[in-house]
C-alpha cells in the first residue's frame, strides 16, 4: 500500500479477500444450532389456495416446523410495500394491491411462496417441502401487459381494476401536440424493451436469530441497504423494533438494484427464527433466483419525434406500458415514471414532451429497478428514435445529434430534470476519433467481401445519478430521503475507520473511500479501513443504488474529513503555538507554513485522545460525523460507439468494436471506473444481444436457468476503447457524477442501431437474436427483388 | 438433491451386478447431465453406479484404419488424442467443441451418447462415421443405438463400454451452438468414407434426434462442395421448434451448417 489519492489507479484492497476465496457472504456466517428453511412454492401462475397439508412433512426427519400465510397474518406481520407514492394523472394514488411474504389465499406468480418448512438441514428442508401438499385451484393468468389492460382480462388484484396501477402523465400535452402540428417530418417507432433477470452471482440469502432473554433479532442478508431494511422490517413489517433489530449485509457479490428491495424470504427467516425457536438461514438457489428476484425492464412503447425543416427536434410524445408483474416491489412505482420519463430530453434541446405511462400487474415476477432503472429504457427509446429518424432525414447520425445537442447549462428541461454541467460535443468527437466513424465505408466494403454485413450505431446517452435530493424526491412521491452519512473516527495512534452508510457489493468502495482520506491527510490507505453493511456500527444510511456512492457517499464523508481536519488544525495550532491559518496538512503531517514546525497526523491525534493539552474548551477525541443531502441530480453522459458484423447466412451479429466516451465528472480510482464501464457494457451488449426473461402464455418461465437464459460471456464481446472527458459537477464538493450504470444504460441502442445498419431494418428489437436478424435480412432482400 | 448411495465399480462385470442389487440404480459417467438433473430433484436414483475408474472402459486404441474409445473417456481426452485428431479430425474437433472446459473434463462419450439429448454432439459422428456401439451385452451400430429424443436402445443394466470408430477419408462437423447452452442448434457431421460414399448427420434440430440427411449425401457422393448443398434443407415440419430458434431457421441451419462442414472437410 502506499499514499494514493485522488485519481490513482489503486489495486483494489478487498481484492485479496475475494480472489483467495476468503470473501464472508450470508451463506458463510453460522448461527449454533441454526436451522434451514425450503420455501413452497407455487407451480401455478394464478391460483387459489385452498388447503395446505403440512402432515407428512411434518413426520419427516429433522423437521421443526411449516410455517403458513396464516400463521404470519395472525402474527400481525405486515404486508409487503411499495415506498414511492406515485398519483395518476387524475390525481388518484397509485393501486396497490396486499403482498403477503407468505400467501394464504391466492397466489399470483409462479414461484410465490406459501409456506416454509424449517428443518436441521437444507436437504431436509427441501424434502420436506416436497412433501407438502397445496391444494390449488387453478385462475385464469394473464401474462402479456397490453392483454392485462384489455376488458375481460383476469383481474389480479381486486384493488387494481383492470389491473391498471396507475395512469400518469408528464411534459406538455398541449404544447407538444402543437410541435407535431407544425412538424416537417415525424419519426414513429415501437420500442420495446426486454424483461431482464438480474443474475447477481451470489444468490439471495438471509440467516435470521432470536434472542429471546433480550428480545433481539439479529438479520445477516444479501442486501445493498442494511438500514433501510431495517426500517422496512421495522416499521412496516412490525418485525420489532429498530433498536430490536440488527441487520448485517457481509460481502455481497453482486446486486445491481435486485438487493435493494425486501423481499418475502428474509422476512419469513426474521419471523420463523422466533417462531421455531432457532436460527433460520436460507440461501436462494438459482431456480428461485430466476422466479423471485425482481426482474427489469419490461417496457411497451410507442415514441414520436416531430422536426422542423431544418431538423431540429420540435416535441417528443411517448406512451409506454410498463409491467410491473404481480405485485408493486419496494421502488418499482418510481421506475417507469421519475427515474425514466425526466431524462427522455437525452443530451437534446427539445422544447416539448410529453408521456405517458401506463403501469400494469400481470401474472409475472415483480419487477423493480436494475442497472440503470428507467434511465435505459429512455436512453434506448430516445436514442433508437434519434438514429431512426436521421437516416429518415438522410442526415449522419452524428450531425443529427450535434444539430440539437444542449451547448448552455443549466438548462431546465421540460421533463422536470435541470442538467448543470456538460460538454457534449466533447464525447461525441472523442467516440467518433476513436471510432474511426469517418472510415466506416471502407471498413464496409471490407466486410462485405468476406460476405459479412458490417453496420454502425450511436449512442449518446445521459443519466442521473447521486439520486436524491431529498425534499425533491419527497415532493414527488418517495417515502424516504435520499442523502447519505459518514462518520470519520481517527484513532489515537492515527489510523482511521470510515463508517459509511454507502454498501459495497462490489464497487471497490474499500479502496476509493480510503483514497480519499489518503489525499487529505497524506496517509497510507493502509492506514484507513471503511466499515459498512452493519447497522450496529454503522450510523443510518440509505445504501448504495443509482450510483450514488460517489456523489452522495463520498460528499458526506467529504463534509465529515472537513470538521475531523479543521479540529485537527486546531489542536496542532494549539501544540506548536501558531495560528490555526497558517497550519498545513502534507505527507502526512501539520506544518506551520514558513517555519520547520510540524507533527505527525499521529502525534496530533494521540493529543487528541491523550487529551493532556487541548485547547481551551474543546472535547477531547478525534471523530466527527456528517450527513450530505445533495442539491441536485448528477448528470453523467457521453457517446457510444457500436460496430458489428452479421452474418447473413444464420443472423448471428459479432460486435466487433466499441468505443465509449463518457463525462463521469472527477475520477477517484480511474481503474475502478473502467471496470464498472466494461461490466456495464457487457451487460448492455446482454440486454441487446442475448439476454430475455421469456414466459409462456400460461405463466411458466421458460428461460429459468442458464440453458435457456443467455448471460453475456468474455467471447461474445469485443475490447472495449474506453476515454473519458471531465467537466467537474457543481452540485458536490468532489465534482464526481457516477460511473456505475451509464454503461448499461448507453450500451443498448448502440449496438441495436449498429445492426438495423448493417441488415437495413430499423423495426428491429432487443434482443437481437440471430434468428430475427436473419429473418428481417431476408425479408428486406425479398422485398428489395420484388 | 435426494439422497443417494454411491458406488465406484471397478470391472464391468461388478458394474453390473452392483446395478442389478441396487433399488432404482444409475450409472454414472462424468456426471454432467445426470448430477445437474439430480440437483434440480428432477431424478432421483437409489444408488449410482460410477464407471469412470473402470479401466477398460478408458482410453483410445488405433483399431485398423480407425480408432476405438473406450466409453469412459472424456471429451478432453477425444479432442486432444493425436490419434483421434490424425484419423478423425472432425471427431477431435466435435468434442474440443462440446460445453466449456470443466464439462470436456468431467463429460464421457459413453455419458453422452446414452443420454441422446437431441442436441448433444456425438451422435452425429456416431451415425455419420457408422461407429459401432460395443455394450456390456452386444455390439450396435449407432443408427440403431440411437432410437429417439432422449431415448437408445440400451437395456436399464447395460452399459456402453467402447465405441469403434471405422476410419474415414474425411471428416468435419460444424455446429451452430444454442446462444445460451451452446449445445447444438444445428450440428452436421460430413464423412467422406475410403470407398467415396458420404454420410451427412445432423444432431440439434431433429424432433427425434440424430437422423441423416440422404438428398445431401447424393449430392455430395457426385461432388463433394459446400455448393452441392446449398440447395437442399430438411423438411421443417420434422424439426424443432423452441424460444431460440423455429423449425424455419433450424431447417436454414442445416443447409448453414452442410455447406460449413464440407468446406471444413
Ligand atoms: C454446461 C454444460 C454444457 C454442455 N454442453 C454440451 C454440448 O455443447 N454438447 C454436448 O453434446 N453435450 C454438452 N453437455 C453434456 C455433456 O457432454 C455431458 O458430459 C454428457 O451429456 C453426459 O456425459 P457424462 O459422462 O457426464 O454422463 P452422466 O451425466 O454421468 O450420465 C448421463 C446418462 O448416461 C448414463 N450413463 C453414463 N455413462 C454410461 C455408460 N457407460 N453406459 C450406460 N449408461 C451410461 C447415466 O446413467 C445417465 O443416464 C454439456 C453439459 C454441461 C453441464
Amino acid at each position: 500500500m502506499a499514499v494514493e489519492g485522488i485519481g490513482a489507479r489503486a489495486l483494489r484492497k478487498e481484492d485479496k479477500r475475494f480472489i483467495t476465496g476468503k470473501g464472508r457472504y450470508t451463506d458463510d456466517m453460522t448461527m449454533p444450532g441454526m436451522g434451514h428453511a425450503a420455501f413452497v412454492r407455487s407451480p401455478h401462475a394464478h391460483a387459489k389456495v385452498k388447503g395446505i397439508d403440512a402432515s407428512a412433512a411434518l413426520e419427516m426427519p429433522g423437521v421443526d416446523a411449516v410455517l403458513t400465510g396464516d400463521q404470519l397474518v395472525g402474527d400481525g406481520i405486515g404486508n409487503l410495500i411499495c415506498g414511492w407514492m406515485i398519483h395518476s394523472k387524475d390525481g388518484s394514488p397509485m393501486k396497490m394491491g396486499g403482498w403477503r411474504a407468505l400467501e394464504p389465499e391466492i397466489v399470483r406468480h409462479v414461484g410465490q411462496a406459501v409456506a416454509v418448512v424449517v428443518a436441521d438441514t437444507q436437504a431436509q428442508a427441501r424434502d420436506a417441502a416436497d412433501a407438502v401438499i397445496v391444494d390449488y385451484e387453478e385462475l385464469p393468468a394473464v401474462i402479456d401487459p397490453l392483454a392485462a389492460l384489455e376488458s375481460g382480462a383476469p383481474q389480479i388484484h381486486p384493488e387494481a381494476e383492470g389491473n391498471l396501477i396507475y395512469d400518469w402523465e408528464i411534459g406538455d400535452e398541449a404544447a407538444t401536440n402543437a410541435a407535431f402540428e407544425k412538424a416537417a417530418h415525424v419519426t414513429r417507432m415501437e420500442i420495446h424493451n426486454n424483461r431482464l433477470v438480474p443474475n447477481a452471482m451470489e444468490p439471495r440469502a438471509a440467516l435470521a436469530g432470536y434472542d429471546a432473554a433480550e428480545e433481539h433479532y439479529t438479520l445477516y442478508t444479501t442486501s445493498q441497504n442494511p438500514h433501510v431494511a431495517r426500517l422496512v422490517l421495522s416499521a412496516f413489517y412490525n418485525v420489532a423494533p429498530e433498536n430490536k433489530l440488527r441487520v448485517i449485509a457481509p460481502d455481497v457479490g453482486g446486486g445491481f438494484g435486485s438487493k435493494i428491495y425486501i423481499y418475502p424470504e428474509e422476512m419469513v427467516c426474521l419471523w420463523a427464527s422466533k417462531r421455531v425457536g432457532r436460527p433460520v438461514k436460507w440461501v436462494s438457489d438459482r431456480t428461485e433466483a430466476f422466479l423471485t428476484d425482481a426482474h427489469g425492464r419490461d417496457h411497451r412503447s410507442e415514441a414520436e419525434l416531430a422536426l422542423d425543416a431544418d431538423n431540429k427536434i420540435l416535441g417528443l410524445r411517448v406512451k409506454t406500458i410498463a409491467n410491473l408483474g404481480a405485485y408493486m416491489s419496494l421502488f418499482s412505482s418510481s421506475v417507469p415514471t421519475y427515474l425514466y420519463a425526466t431524462l427522455l430530453s437525452g443530451q437534446y434541446d427539445i422544447p416539448a414532451i410529453h408521456a405517458n405511462v401506463k403501469t400494469v400487474y400481470t401474472n409475472t415476477t415483480p419487477v423493480d429497478a436494475y442497472r440503470g432503472a428507467g434511465r435505459p429504457e429512455a436512453t434506448y427509446l430516445l436514442e433508437r428514435i434519434m438514429e431512426t429518424a436521421a437516416r429518415e432525414v438522410g442526415l449522419s447520425p452524428a450531425e443529427f445529434r450535434r444539430k440539437n445537442f444542449i451547448r448552455t447549462f443549466p438548462h431546465q428541461t421540460p421533463v422536470i430534470m435541470c442538467y448543470d454541467a456538460g460538454d457534449y460535443d466533447a464525447t461525441l468527437d472523442a467516440a467518433l476519433k476513436a471510432a474511426d466513424y469517418d472510415g466506416f465505408a471502407a471498413r464496409k466494403a471490407e466486410a462485405a467481401s468476406r460476405g459479412k454485413l458490417r453496420g454502425i450505431g450511436l449512442s449518446c446517452y445521459i443519466e442521473a445519478c447521486g439520486i436524491a435530493p431529498s425534499a425533491a424526491v419527497g415532493s414527488l412521491g418517495a417515502g424516504v430521503g435520499l442523502w447519505e452519512s459518514a462518520e470519520v473516527r481517527v484513532n489515537p495512534v492515527g489510523s482511521i475507520e470510515v463508517l459509511t452508510g454507502s454498501h459495497s457489493h462490489g464497487q471497490g468502495h474499500e479502496t476509493t473511500f480510503a483514497q480519499l482520506i489518503s489525499e487529505r491527510f497524506g496517509l497510507d490507505t493502509s492506514a484507513v479501513s471503511i466499515v459498512h453493511g452493519d447497522t450496529d456500527k454503522v450510523q443510518f444510511g440509505m445504501g448504495t443504488y443509482g450510483s450514488r456512492s460517489g456523489a452522495v457517499g463520498m460528499s458526506a464523508i467529504v463534509k465529515a474529513l472537513d470538521k475531523v481536519e479543521a479540529k485537527a488544525k486546531k489542536i496542532a495550532a494549539h501544540l506548536m503555538e501558531a495560528s490555526e491559518g497558517d497550519i498545513q496538512i502534507e505527507g502526512g503531517e501539520l506544518k506551520v507554513a514558513g517555519t520547520d514546525k510540524k507533527l505527525t497526523f499521529t502525534e496530533v491525534a494521540l493529543a487528541a485522545y491523550t487529551a493532556h493539552n487541548l485547547p481551551e474548551g474543546m472535547e477531547p477525541g478525534l471523530k466527527e460525523g456528517a450527513f450530505y443531502d445533495p442539491t441536485n441530480f448528477t448528470f453523467p453522459a457521453g457517446t457510444y460507439v457500436c460496430e458489428v458484423e452479421v452474418d447473413p447466412d444464420t443472423g448471428k451479429t459479432e460486435v466487433v468494436n466499441f468505443v465509449a466516451a463518457d463525462d463521469f465528472g472527477n475520477i477517484i480510482n480511474p481503474m475502478i471506473v473502467e471496470g464498472q464501464v466494461h461490466g456495464g457494457i457487457t451487460q448492455g451488449i446482454g440486454q441487446a444481444l442475448l439476454e430475455n426473461a421469456s414466459y409462456d402464455e400460461n405463466g411458466q418461465l421458460l428461460t429459468a436457468s442458464y440453458m435457456d437464459y443467455c448471460m453475456p460471456r468474455a467471447d461474445d464481446v469485443p475490447s472495449y476503447s474506453l476515454s473519458t472527458h471531465v467537466t467537474a459537477c457543481p452540485g458536490n464538493p468532489l465534482g464526481m457524477k457516477g460511473c456505475g450504470e451509464a454503461g448499461a444504460i448507453g450500451s443498448p441502442p448502440a449496438v441495436i442501431n449498429a445492426i438495423t445498419d448493417a441488415i437495413g431494418d430499423n423495426s428491429l428489437s432487443m434482443p437481437a437474436s440471430p434468428e430475427k436478424v436473419w429473418a428481417l435480412y431476408h425479408a428486406g432482400v425479398k422485398q428489395a427483388a420484388e | 438433491m435426494y439422497e443417494t448411495t454411491y458406488h465406484k465399480a471397478g470391472s464391468v462385470a461388478e458394474a453390473a451386478s452392483l446395478m442389478a442389487n441396487a433399488d432404482d440404480g444409475k450409472f454414472l459417467g462424468g456426471g454432467q447431465t445426470l448430477l445437474p438433473t439430480m440437483k434440480q430433484r428432477l431424478a432421483a436414483p437409489s444408488d449410482l453406479v460410477d464407471v469412470t475408474k473402470i479401466a477398460d472402459m478408458k482410453g483410445i486404441s488405433a483399431n485398423g484404419d480407425g480408432v476405438t474409445i473406450g466409453a469412459a473417456t472424456t471429451h478432453y481426452e477425444v479432442s486432444t488424442s493425436d490419434l483421434v485428431k490424425q484419423k478423425l479430425p472432425g471427431l477431435a474437433s466435435l468434442a474440443g467443441g462440446i460445453g466449456d472446459p470443466a464439462v470436456r473434463h468431467m463429460g464421457t462419450m459413453g455419458g453422452s451418447i446414452s443420454n441422446n439429448d437431441p442436441a448433444a454432439d456425438y451422435p452425429a459422428a456416431l451415425v455419420a462415421l457408422g461407429a459401432t456401439v460395443v455394450t456390456s451385452k452386444r455390439e450396435l451400430v449407432a443408427e440403431d443405438f440411437f432410437t429417439g429424443m432422449f431415448e437408445t436402445a440400451l437395456e436399464e443394466d447395460e452399459i456402453v463400454v467402447a465405441i469403434k470408430f471405422p476410419g474415414a477419408a474425411a471428416s468435419a462437423y460444424a455446429k451452430y451452438p444454442n446462444p445460451a447452452s451452446r449445445y447444438a442448434m444445428a450440428g452436421v457431421f460430413v464423412a467422406k468414407a475410403s470407398d467415396g460414399s458420404v454420410k451427412v448427420a445432423v444432431t440439434g434440430a431433429g424432433q427425434n434426434g440424430v437422423f441423416r440427411m440422404s438428398a445431401m449425401e447424393t449430392a455430395l457422393s457426385g461432388n463433394f462442395s459446400p455448393d452441392a448443398v446449398a440447395g437442399i434443407a430438411p423438411d421443417a415440419n420434422d424439426l424443432l421448434s423452441d424460444i431460440h430458434g423455429s423449425a424455419a431457421y433450424r431447417a436454414n441451419l442445416v443447409t448453414v451448417m452442410a455447406k460449413r462442414a464440407v468446406q471444413k472437410a
